[in-house]
C-alpha cells in the first residue's frame, strides 16, 4: 500500500472510523470522548493490550482490535498437540469475550497499511480506522527465503513450520502419526533470536515422548544453527540423556540453507545433508510484515526498536510495538508471557499519556516459560525485569529468576494452570 | 452496559469524577494506575487482579490479607518457604513493591468481579 492508495480512502474517517461503542455508558467520563486506541494483532500481546487499555482507563478509552483469525490459538501448549496429548480445540479460545466483557470492538480483518503521520490504518477490506495511539503486535513473519526451496515445500504442505499454532499444528501431527516406527523426525532451529527460545527443544522432547510409547524404534534429530541449546540447556540435555537415550540426538552448528521436499532432505551451510521421514524446518524470523512495511523494523531490517519505557517505536510517534516484533532488551525472551508483560506496560503508558499524566518511570516485566519434557513433567525458566533509567533499557533484577531443579509433575500442573490464567488474562 | 463492570471501576469512577469536578487530576489517579500496573505483573499466572480461574493450581491473590501476603512473599524471597517458581520471582520485587502489591490485592473491591 503506497501513499497514493491510502489517500484514495479520502481522509481519516470512513467505515469503522465513525462507529462508536453504543452501550458503553462510561465513555463520557474523564478522558476525551474521541480517544481511540487501535490494536493490530490479537495474539498474546495484542489481546492483552486491548483488554488492559480498556481496564486501566476505567473503560473510558475506545479500543478497536483488528485480527484476521476467527479465534485465538495458543502457541504455548501447542507442542502437546503434536505429541498427541491435547487437541487444537484445547488451545483455542474465542475473541468474543473481549467484546462482551470489556467492550473491545473486535474486527476480523487485516491492516494493509498504516499512515503514521495522519494516524490512520487502512484495512484489507477497504475501510480505515483513525487512531490516537496504535498498538502493533503482529508477531513474527517467517523469512522463507532464508532457506532455499522452503516456501514451495511449505505451500505444498510437505515441510511444515507449525510455529504459528493452527492448521499446520494438526498437519504436522498427522505426519508424525503416519510415520512408520523406525523413522526419523528432524527439526531445524534458526540462529537466535527467534520466537520462543525453548520451544524447539520442548517440541523435540515431547515428540520423543510420543515415540517412546508409540514408535520406540524411531529417532528425533535436533539440528541447531546455534552453538548450543539456547534455553535451559543443562535441563534439556539431562532429559535427553536420561529419558530418551539413543532416541534424541542433538547437533549444534547446523544452519539450514536449503531443502529438497521430494527427498525430504535439508542442506546445511557446512555440515552434511540430513534426510528425515518428517521434517520440521524453522526458518529465520523477523517482525510481522506490517511492521516491516511501515518502516519500523530498524534493527537489521528485522526487529523494531522501541523506547522501553512505553514501547513506542523509535521512528514513529504514537505507534507502540510489543511482543515478538521488537528488538529485545538484554535477557528478554520472545515469549508469550513477555508479550503479555510488554502489553501491560504499553497499555498503562498509553492510558497515562492520553490522560496527560507522567508515564510510570519504573515499569516492571515478569516472565515464566514452562516446557514439557513428556506428557506430565515440566521444567521452567523465570525472570523479573526492571526498567533501568540510566541505560534506558530493561534488565533482570539482580538475584531474581532461575530454572527448575529437575523435571517434575507439580510444574506440569502449574503449566496448565498458567495457560488457563494467561488466556483469561488476555481475553476474558 | 453490555460488558461486566470491572473491579474498582465504581469507586474509581466516583473518585475520578470528583477529582475532575474539583480541578486538575490529582496524584491519586496516577498512583492507582501504577499500583494496578505493578499488580498486573502477577496476573499472567494468578489471574487478572489476582482472581485465579476456578480449579487453578495458582493461589488466588484477590482479597488476600496484606500482612499474610507480605509475610509469604518475604518467605519466598528469603527461601524459608519452599517453591518452584515463586522463590525466583519474589527476589525480583523490593520490600516496598511487596508492600504495594499486598495493599493492592487486599482491597475488597479487587475480588468483586466473578
Amino acid at each position: 500500500m503506497n501513499r497514493r492508495d491510502l489517500l484514495k480512502f479520502g481522509g481519516a474517517v470512513s467505515g469503522l472510523g465513525s462507529v462508536g461503542l453504543a452501550g458503553c455508558a462510561m465513555t463520557s467520563v474523564g478522558a476525551p470522548d474521541s480517544a481511540r486506541v487501535l490494536v493490530v494483532g490479537g495474539g498474546y500481546g495484542g489481546a492483552t493490550a486491548a483488554k488492559y487499555v480498556r481496564m486501566l482507563s476505567e473503560y473510558k478509552i475506545d479500543v478497536v482490535l483488528v485480527e484476521p483469525e476467527s479465534a485465538f490459538v495458543s502457541c504455548p501448549i501447542s507442542n502437546l498437540v503434536l505429541a498427541g496429548g491435547r487437541s487444537l480445540s484445547d488451545i483455542t479460545r474465542p475473541y468474543d469475550t473481549l467484546r462482551s466483557m470489556h467492550g473491545v470492538r473486535v474486527v476480523r480483518d487485516t491492516v494493509a497499511g498504516i499512515d503514521p503521520v495522519k494516524r490512520v490504518a487502512v484495512l484489507a477490506s477497504g475501510g480505515s480506522v483513525r487512531y490516537d495511539k496504535l498498538v502493533l503486535s503482529p508477531g513474527v513473519e517467517m523469512m522463507w527465503d532464508g532457506v532455499a526451496g522452503l516456501r514451495e515445500a511449505n505451500e505444498q504442505g510437505r515441510i511444515l513450520q507449525a510455529w504459528k499454532a493452527g492448521p499446520e499444528t494438526v498437519a504436522l501431527r498427522r505426519q508424525l502419526e503416519a510415520m512408520p516406527d523406525g523413522g526419523t523426525f528432524a527439526i531445524t532451529i534458526p540462529v537466535a533470536p527467534y520466537r520462543c527460545p525453548p520451544g524447539p527443544y520442548e517440541r523435540a522432547t515431547v515428540i520423543a515422548g510420543y515415540f517412546k510409547t508409540a514408535k520406540p524404534k524411531s529417532k528425533v534429530l535436533i539440528l541447531d544453527a546455534n552453538e548450543d541449546v539456547t534455553s535451559k540447556p543443562a535441563l534439556f540435555k539431562k532429559v535427553w540423556a536420561e529419558s530418551y537415550k539413543g532416541m534424541v540426538e542433538y547437533r549444534p552448528q547446523h544452519r539450514a540453507t536449503a531443502v529438497d521436499a521430494a527427498t525430504r532432505t535439508v542442506k546445511f551451510e557446512i555440515q552434511d545433508d540430513v534426510r528425515a521421514d518428517v521434517l520440521n524446518v524453522l526458518p529465520p524470523m523477523r517482525a510481522g510484515a506490517i511492521a516491516v512495511q511501515t518502516g519500523l523494523a530498524t534493527s537489521n531490517a528485522r526487529w523494531c526498536n522501541v523506547n522501553y519505557l512505553n514501547f513506542e517505536s523509535t521512528v514513529a510517534a504514537h505507534i507502540h510495538v510489543i511482543g515478538d516484533s521488537i528488538q529485545i532488551a538484554p535477557a528478554m525472551p520472545k515469549s508469550a508471557h513477555m508479550a503479555s508483560s510488554h502489553a501491560k506496560v504499553a497499555a498503562a503508558a498509553i492510558v497515562a499519556e492520553l490522560n496527560g499524566w507522567e508515564v510510570n518511570p519504573q515499569p516492571m516485566l515478569s516472565n515464566t516459560c514452562y516446557s514439557f519434557v513428556d506428557d506430565q513433567r515440566v521444567i521452567h525458566v523465570a525472570s523479573v525485569h526492571e526498567y533501568v533509567a540510566a541505560e534506558k533499557t530493561f534488565k533482570t533484577v539482580p538475584g531474581s529468576g532461575g530454572v527448575s531443579a529437575a523435571p517434575n509433575e507439580l510444574e506440569g500442573a502449574l503449566a496448565m494452570s498458567w495457560a488457563r490464567s494467561i488466556w483469561a488474562d488476555a481475553l476474558a | 452496559m453490555k460488558f461486566a463492570r470491572p473491579a474498582l471501576s465504581r469507586d474509581l469512577l466516583v473518585l475520578t469524577a470528583a477529582l475532575l469536578a474539583s480541578g486538575p487530576v490529582l496524584a491519586q489517579d496516577v498512583a492507582a494506575l501504577r499500583a494496578r500496573s505493578l499488580a498486573a505483573t502477577c496476573a499472567q499466572c494468578h489471574g487478572t487482579d489476582g482472581r485465579a480461574p476456578p480449579g487453578s493450581a495458582m493461589a488466588t491473590l484477590a482479597n488476600m490479607p496484606a500482612a499474610y501476603m507480605t509475610e509469604q512473599m518475604k518467605a519466598f524471597k528469603s527461601g524459608t518457604r519452599p517453591g518452584t517458581v515463586m522463590q525466583q520471582i519474589a527476589k525480583g520485587y523490593s520490600d516496598a513493591q511487596i508492600a504495594q502489591l499486598a495493599a493492592y490485592f487486599a482491597q475488597p473491591s479487587v475480588g468483586s468481579q466473578p
